[in-house]
């Protein structure tokens, strides 16, 4: 890094002093800094109940909490990863912050909006504290009726409706990012010079928009049924529990897309970058974005297999799942083949990529034994389940907005981190997630099913060993909170791209002005050039 | 089996583990073949193309459609081979065998209940006997609960409102385990028990140590007289209600015009809620008795009114369910599934 390098005089960071000018901004990017702030105390949050969870699990015996509390824990914690964190992390942080510089425009679409939508996110997120506040909530993250509609006298109504409102924030962003990208894309940047990143994010969109609504009225017959006593899933008085799971699986099969297509997106910017060459087979992998996302739409009865389903409609979706796997298959085999003949070069970002080979890999490929009926039946429910979504959710969505974060850190905020801290920690975190959930695809197949506060002995041995890689994933959690933290005042000073990367946003100053674009770009060339000229010119900027 | 140790399988005890444990082994081969090769080709490309000087990039490829087509078409083909094995097995789990022991199964906060035809009636045990084909038709009292024996590799919802059945054959003599996998609440990992798979002649002589209050069918012939279900239901006909003799299996016109076939789910129905489906030519007088009858009784007076079709008894559900007919109605009886 040259010495010469200072950060610029105003950029969007000190462009306005006091908490007014933070909480009135229409700038998306401190709207997406506040985001990150909030989602990071819900991460750590969330982090606690699990730590609760695995703490427990270290003995058979149910003896650290009461069954009632333990309940508790694995759903709150399911509640404030699911709904105030993986869905808003990689679109609300650094969707919000990245899109509008990456095609060239000065904001997004609605810039009021977009602030109305980490609002409504705050006050989803009161509604869930109050209800952790009032006592906790012990449904599950599912909120499976008929126990959720009668049995539980806990807070289900304040922590369902908290989901329900936080979900208008993931739509109005949804909404901001479709019209944006359709309509604010820089001259010249047609919809093929894109980055894969805002193809993953516009498939990401279309989820949240056309599949939210849905959960927002599965919850609100909850609602009326817990409050008014109609007659929607409790067979007692009519209803039929299992629409609740069509229902409920309706948006939340495709959610978990819309947690892992944008870290897709990351990874696709981080392998064409630092491996300085194009993606392999741009075409593919941004379709395949969009195919899983139409896909995601009409899978969600396989989790219903032992539901009481009949066996033909198990079997077509069964057949439709398959066709899930495809698109995904097709982006890892892209992305491997990108790093052929490439120059590669493994900073934290890269790391981070790497980790998520490993672990989408191992998360996609045990969903084929999901979606295999026979196998199903016997895994179903059981830690299999648990193992497969924590590789997916944790091991593919979290790797990606956390290699997206180390990657995009300078352009944020305009400092490096400590790279062999953050080494550090992206190796731990590989670890420490593997030999928490690895054992638990054994202990699946062995038979202990989720949610049990209890457990035979024989499953001991595993679940020591998952306790203890869950201490070892704190420690690789935790570690960036110290070195980002450090990094906003003592970091080296980045420069506009200190990764000599190709896209739009590493042309403007890091961290950038308000308006990012001085003047507005105009695009003629073709994404991800690395050509030794633009190498040149990138390094000299 | 196992490693070091730690047990890598659950015990195979049942005819369906052995198919089930190689379709597993044959993904696990799979998987275990493309992440190895995606993992290997990524580490051998880091190390192979490591950037060696500050100012190098990669080699211009944009992509290559064959190796696209090539990369799209195997998964596919390879995919399709899992769920057409996956899809056959899950078909023969769903369909018992005719002549399979019936037993009944009710799950409640937080226990299971089980009912054999010979009356025996145990709680979080099960008692069957080995090589022999086992349907349970399972129910719930209150919430959703599983009923799952990781031995057999099977497992099937239990659902309140309705009836949803599983079947085995045990293979193997010995005790296993039996877990409720459907959160059910506090005591949810309370919920579990064992199955004690017997040799015939044990399982005869322990159902003849029980069963104080008579047959399934006797206990369900004396509840339909406290009941007062007798007074309308007449054998001739000329009741009030329509006779229940021959039924079983039978389709029959209801008052709006439409048909259904009677099974256990109709039975179920048409005494808590009997004003759901009326049959054609009868006024809709019969009380609902809703809340009124528990599970436990419902099964017994279900199995009584399948003791007046001595023709259909056996094979009563099978004749519900013939294995050629659409296999939904033999997890999603007409009478049982949704109202909707």
């Amino acid at each position: 890094m040259l010495d010469t390098l200072k950060l610029p005089e105003r950029h969007y960071l000190n462009n306005g002093h006091g908490l007014k000018s933070w909480l009135l901004t229409k700038d998306h990017k401190r709207i997406a800094i506040m985001y990150l702030i909030s989602i990071s105390a819900m991460f750590l949050l969330g982090g606690l109940f699990a730590a609760a969870v695995r703490v427990e699990l270290m003995t058979p015996e149910g003896d650290l909490f009461l069954a009632d509390n333990y309940n508790k824990m694995f759903t709150m914690h399911g509640v404030v990863m699911v709904f105030f964190f993986l869905i808003p992390s990689t679109p609300a942080v650094l969707g919000n912050f990245l899109i509008p510089p990456m095609i060239g425009a000065k904001d997004l679409a609605f810039p009021r909006i977009n602030l109305l939508s980490l609002y409504i996110f705050w006050v989803g997120a009161a509604f869930f504290f109050y209800a952790l506040f009032a006592g906790g909530v012990d449904t599950g993250w599912t909120f499976y009726t008929p126990f959720s509609s009668f049995a539980s006298n806990t807070n289900v109504v304040p922590t369902a409706l908290g989901a329900f409102i936080s979900g208008f924030s993931s739509i109005l962003t949804g909404l901001n990012f479709i019209v944006t990208i359709h309509r604010m894309r820089a001259p010249g940047l047609t919809w093929f010079r894109l980055p894969l990143f805002v193809w993953a994010h516009y498939a990401t969109s279309l989820i949240q928009v056309l599949g939210t609504p849905v959960v927002a009225i599965t919850i609100i017959m909850v609602f009326v049924e817990r409050a008014f006593g109609f007659g929607i899933f409790d067979p007692t008085r009519g209803g039929d529990p299992v629409l609740f799971q069509h229902l409920f699986w309706f948006y939340s099969h495709p959610a978990v897309y819309i947690m892992i297509l944008p870290a897709m997106g990351v990874i696709s910017e981080v392998v064409s970058t630092f491996s300085r060459k194009t993606i392999f087979g741009y075409s593919f992998v941004a379709f395949s974005s969009l195919a899983i996302a139409v896909f995601g739409f009409i899978v969600w009865a396989h989790h219903m297999f032992v539901a009481g389903i009949s066996t033909y409609s198990a079997m077509v979706f069964s057949f439709l799942s398959f066709s899930v796997a495809i698109p995904s298959a097709v982006k890892t085999f892209n992305w491997a083949a990108t790093l052929y003949k490439g120059a590669i070069s493994f900073e934290t970002p890269m790391l981070y990529a790497y980790g998520f080979f490993g672990l989408f890999l191992i998360g996609g490929l045990t969903g084929l034994f999901l979606a295999t009926l026979g196998v199903d039946v016997h895994v179903h429910d059981t830690y299999f389940v648990v193992a497969h979504f924590h590789y997916i959710m944790v091991g593919g969505a979290i790797m990606g907005y956390l290699g997206g974060l180390h990657f995009w850190w300078p352009k944020l905020v305009g400092r490096m981190y400590s790279e062999f801290l953050s080494r550090i920690s992206a190796i731990l975190v590989f670890v420490g997630f593997n030999l928490t959930f690895f054992p638990q695809f054994i202990l699946g197949y062995m038979g202990m099913p989720r949610r049990y506060h209890a457990y035979p002995d024989e499953f001991q041995v595993l679940n020591i060993m998952s306790s203890a890689g869950a201490g070892v994933l704190g420690i690789g959690y935790l570690l960036p909170v110290i070195y980002f933290l450090w990094s906003l005042k003592y970091g080296e000073v980045a420069g506009p791209n200190p990764w000599g990367a190709s896209g739009l946003e590493w042309q403007i100053p890091s961290p950038p002005p308000t308006e990012n674009f001085k003047e507005q770009p105009v695009v003629h060339g073709e994404p991800y050039e690395y050509t030794p000229h633009v190498a040149r010119e990138a390094n000299l900027v | 089996m196992g490693s070091f140790g730690i047990p890598l399988f659950p015990e195979q005890a049942s005819t369906f583990a052995r198919d089930i444990d190689a379709l597993y082994l044959f993904i696990l081969a799979v998987s275990a073949f493309f992440a190895l090769a995606v993992s290997v080709a990524v580490v051998v490309f880091g190390i192979v193309y490591r950037r060696r000087h500050a100012g190098e990039v990669g080699a211009r490829i944009e992509g290559n459609l064959p190796l696209e087509l090539l990369w799209s078409i195997i998964p596919t083909m390879i995919s399709m081979v899992m769920f057409g094995w996956g899809a056959s097995s899950y078909f023969h789990m769903r369909t018992p065998p005719a002549e399979a022991l019936q037993i009944y199964a009710v799950g409640k906060q937080w226990m299971w209940k089980f009912q054999h035809l010979e009356g025996q009636r145990e709680i979080n045990e099960l008692h069957v006997p080995v090589n022999r084909p086992v349907k349970v038709t399972i129910t719930s009292e209150d919430v959703l609960h599983s009923l799952f024996f990781p031995s057999f590799r099977t497992k099937m919802d239990a659902i309140p409102g309705r009836y949803t059945q599983l079947w085995f054959e045990a293979t193997k003599v010995g005790e296993y385990h039996i877990f409720c996998t459907e959160y059910c609440g506090t005591n949810h990992s309370g919920m579990i028990g064992k199955v004690v798979v017997m040799e015939p002649s044990e399982y005869q002589a322990w159902l003849a140590g029980g069963g104080v209050e008579g047959t399934l069918v006797e206990r369900g012939g004396r509840l339909f007289q406290d009941l007062a279900c007798n007074t309308c239901h007449l054998d001739t006909g000329k009741g009030r209600g329509p006779s229940l003799n021959d039924i079983v299996g039978k389709t029959v016109e209801l008052a709006d015009g439409t048909t259904t076939v009677v099974d256990e789910g109709y039975l179920r129905e048409s005494i808590i809620n009997s004003q759901a489906k009326i049959v054609r030519g009868y006024q809709p007088l019969m009380p609902a008795f809703q809340g009124l009858v528990s599970e436990d009784n419902l099964v017994a007076l279900v199995e009584y009114v399948k003791s007046l079709s001595p023709t259909a008894t056996t094979a009563a559900p099978a004749a519900a369910t013939p294995p050629a007919a659409p296999a939904a109605a033999s997890t999603n009886p007409p009478g049982a599934g949704e109202k909707n």
